[in-house]
């Protein structure tokens, strides 16, 4: 049981990841420096969380994590092994193993396939049934998701929101992954919805033994459901460690204004707030030093000049020189 | 009951809507996305409408403004009385008065309600143009305060730029600046926050909040998010497929729901505060608008459901004190309590 001998699923290794700026009348054109130097570890079983706002490279991470994106530097490690740079000829065994749930399940879902493809297909590809058990292997998927089984002969837009977000977390768990990357899988949803397929994720984890790595934009959300916690912005990861101590005891100012930000279902509780002033500056040309200083509301003038670097406080890291 | 009459009588609605059933028309058959709905806004009060996707609140809101989809949006009946007039009966160029001066609306993607071709400061304007205000001239200056007003910094440079170069949050200070130029006694905000990251949407929250008490404004706020209804609203009507089915102060219905669909709602919001692990969602999902059941359009996914009562026909509406207005037979028959 001890957490120190619990072996990773999914390394990642001071990734940096940008995106080239084409211009169309142009040859010039920057970078979107989209990650920048993040390291993070997920251990079997455990659920990870990455949360930002739009923009902060939390996406692109995901992406990097599983290779469908490939890093400019560093190392991507899943189940112990160097994935940055296999072939993908040597990564197709693996993609079994890790499977994607993504934000938008109008869009994620192939208009023209009936569900028992949508849900097989994977499982045919890669040998897990024969043909003639399909349905059955189809319909067992179904019924851990909470559909019936004769939702199998329908085609996506026979179903809600909700409903297409349970075929997309079959079509994952189908080739029973050890890891699952889920997108913002709820944002798209209604709340009574939301909660729902949040119990799903729950269910399926106890049931499967998968590990998630989970992008939200909704802290209240992956407090619930995740054990360890990101907290990146502009590409970068200011606050990192154990979901209970960050979400009840923020040490990044950052971290802290996220926080205060979640309106809260109580009444009377209004008692503002530190209200950030200003927007996320352009990761096309992320402002020097601290890139947080330009909103934070205790920086000093340390922070235009030296990037702080993620150091130990309180029990996780935080980059921030004023953190204590 | 005698104390509610009282304050009644000293605080003046600014606008009831009574009674309104509004729809589509798809193909020849009628689908009632709004069904009965009646409540009214108090002078200076932010009142919230509140539900999931498809419950009619955005509806309800652009038959206020006589804007429904065309072609095929209808109202079939009632009055939105708004000072002495009912909009519903007034002709469309005294309505075109109304909209922008009386009543203005601002809604959730701001990209998509701001001209793309024009810069912001031609956009503000032109509302000052187009009501006969004041020239262009006079216009243009008069845009450049009413950015300064929604705190965007800069103005005299920003109102030369154009839609794209400005981000979500700037985008929506902008609509709200239009929405706010020939100074409205009512606003309607369509989910304004819904499009923007959380640090951004407390801004805007915030700022719609001092506007409001410095304009003098009333707020007619649509959203599905209870947590931003309890932080700015004073009152809310719960929506489900297309009828209130709760209504009351915001204190009265977070401290006390009555209604099955009003509690299943404020059950399924995670907070931060991790003492129950699992939420208790509500069952099912929300029925089609073409196979609408009879009764209680919450039937099928209610905890506290009745058969042979609440699927037969829809429960009168009845007040539970204080105004706290409530549709349901389980409710009628005393509940929990």
């Amino acid at each position: 049981m001890d957490r120190s001998v619990k072996e990773s699923i999914l390394e990642l290794k001071n990734i940096h990841k940008r995106f080239h700026l084409k211009s169309t009348f142009s040859s010039r054109g920057g970078f979107v420096k989209a990650v920048t130097g993040v390291t993070m570890a997920l251990s079997r079983g455990d659920s990870f969380g990455l949360v930002g706002e739009s923009g902060c490279g939390k996406t692109t991470l995901g992406r990097v994590a599983i290779r469908l994106l490939r890093a400019e530097e560093g190392r991507v490690l899943f189940d112990g092994l160097d994935i940055t740079e296999i072939p993908e000829r040597k990564l197709r065994p693996l993609r079994r193993r890790m499977q994607i749930i993504f934000q938008d399940p109008y869009s994620s879902l192939n208009p023209r396939m009936r569900v028992e493809s949508i849900i097989g297909e994977g499982m045919l590809i890669h040998n897990l049934v024969d043909r003639r058990e399909l349905k059955d292997a189809v319909a067992e998927v179904l019924g851990r998701v909470g559909l019936s089984p004769d939702a199998m002969s329908r085609y996506p837009h026979e179903f809600s929101g909700g409903q297409r977000q349970r075929v997309c977390i079959g079509r994952a768990i189908a080739l029973k992954p050890d890891l699952i990357v889920a997108d913002e899988p709820l944002s798209a949803l209604d709340v009574s919805i939301q909660a729902q397929i949040l119990n799903l994720l729950v269910e399926i984890r106890e049931a499967m033994g998968v590990s998630y790595l989970f992008i939200s934009h909704d802290l209240r959300v992956v407090n619930l459901l995740c054990n360890k916690v990101a907290v990146m912005y502009l590409g970068e990861i200011v606050e990192t460690g154990d979901c209970d101590l960050i979400f009840h005891d923020p040490r990044h100012p950052y971290t802290k204004a996220l926080i205060e930000a979640i309106p809260r279902p109580v009444p009377g509780k209004k008692g503002r707030k530190i209200v950030l002033s200003g927007d996320i500056p352009s990761p096309i040309s992320p402002p020097p030093g601290c890139s947080f200083h330009t909103r934070c509301p205790i920086a000093g003038a340390i922070c235009e000049k030296e990037e702080p670097l993620l150091r130990e406080v309180g029990g996780r890291l935080v980059s921030c020189h004023f953190a204590k | 009951m005698s104390c509610r009459k009282d304050r009644e009588d000293l605080v003046n609605d600014t606008i009831s809507v009574e009674r309104i059933t509004c729809g589509f028309d798809v193909e020849g058959q009628k689908l009632y996305a709004v069904r009965d709905v009646t409540f009214s806004i108090r002078e200076r009060e932010t009142f919230a409408l509140v539900g999931e996707s498809g419950c009619g609140k955005t509806l309800t809101a652009l038959s206020i403004m006589r804007l429904l989809p065309q072609p095929g949006g209808f109202i079939e009946s009632g009055r939105i009385m708004f000072g002495e007039r009912d909009l519903l009966s007034i002709d469309e160029k005294q309505m075109r008065e109304v909209r922008g001066k009386e009543i203005s609306m601002i809604f959730q993607e701001p990209m998509t309600s701001l001209n793309p071709v024009f810069t912001i400061g031609y956009q503000i304007a032109e509302v000052y143009t187009a009501h006969g205000v004041c020239g262009w001239r006079e216009g243009m200056e008069r845009a450049e305060d009413m950015l300064a007003r929604v705190k965007i910094p800069d103005p005299g440079r920003r109102i030369r730029d154009y839609p794209h170069q400005l981000s979500g949050g700037m985008r929506q200070r902008v609509m709200i600046a239009m929405a706010l130029a020939l100074n409205p006694s009512l606003l309607i905000a369509d989910e304004p926050t819904t499009a923007l990251d959380v640090t951004v949407q407390a801004q805007i929250l915030e700022l719609i909040e001092e506007i409001k008490d410095a304009f003098g404004m009333t707020v007619l706020l649509i959203t599905h998010d209870m947590g931003i209804v309890a932080e700015v609203a004073h009152r809310l009507a719960i929506m489900y497929l297309g009828k209130v089915v709760e209504l009351g102060t915001v204190s009265d219905i977070f401290r006390d729901p009555l209604h099955p669909y009003t509690r299943g709602l404020l059950l399924s919001i995670p907070s931060l505060e991790r003492e129950k692990k699992r939420l208790r969602p509500i069952p099912g999902i929300v029925p089609d608008l073409t196979s609408l059941p009879p009764g209680c359009p919450f039937y099928e996914r209610c905890q506290e459901r009745i058969p042979e009562l609440c699927n037969i026909a829809f429960p009168e509406t009845r007040d539970y004190g204080n105004g706290h207005l409530c549709a349901c037979y389980w409710v009628e028959r005393g509940g929990d309590r």
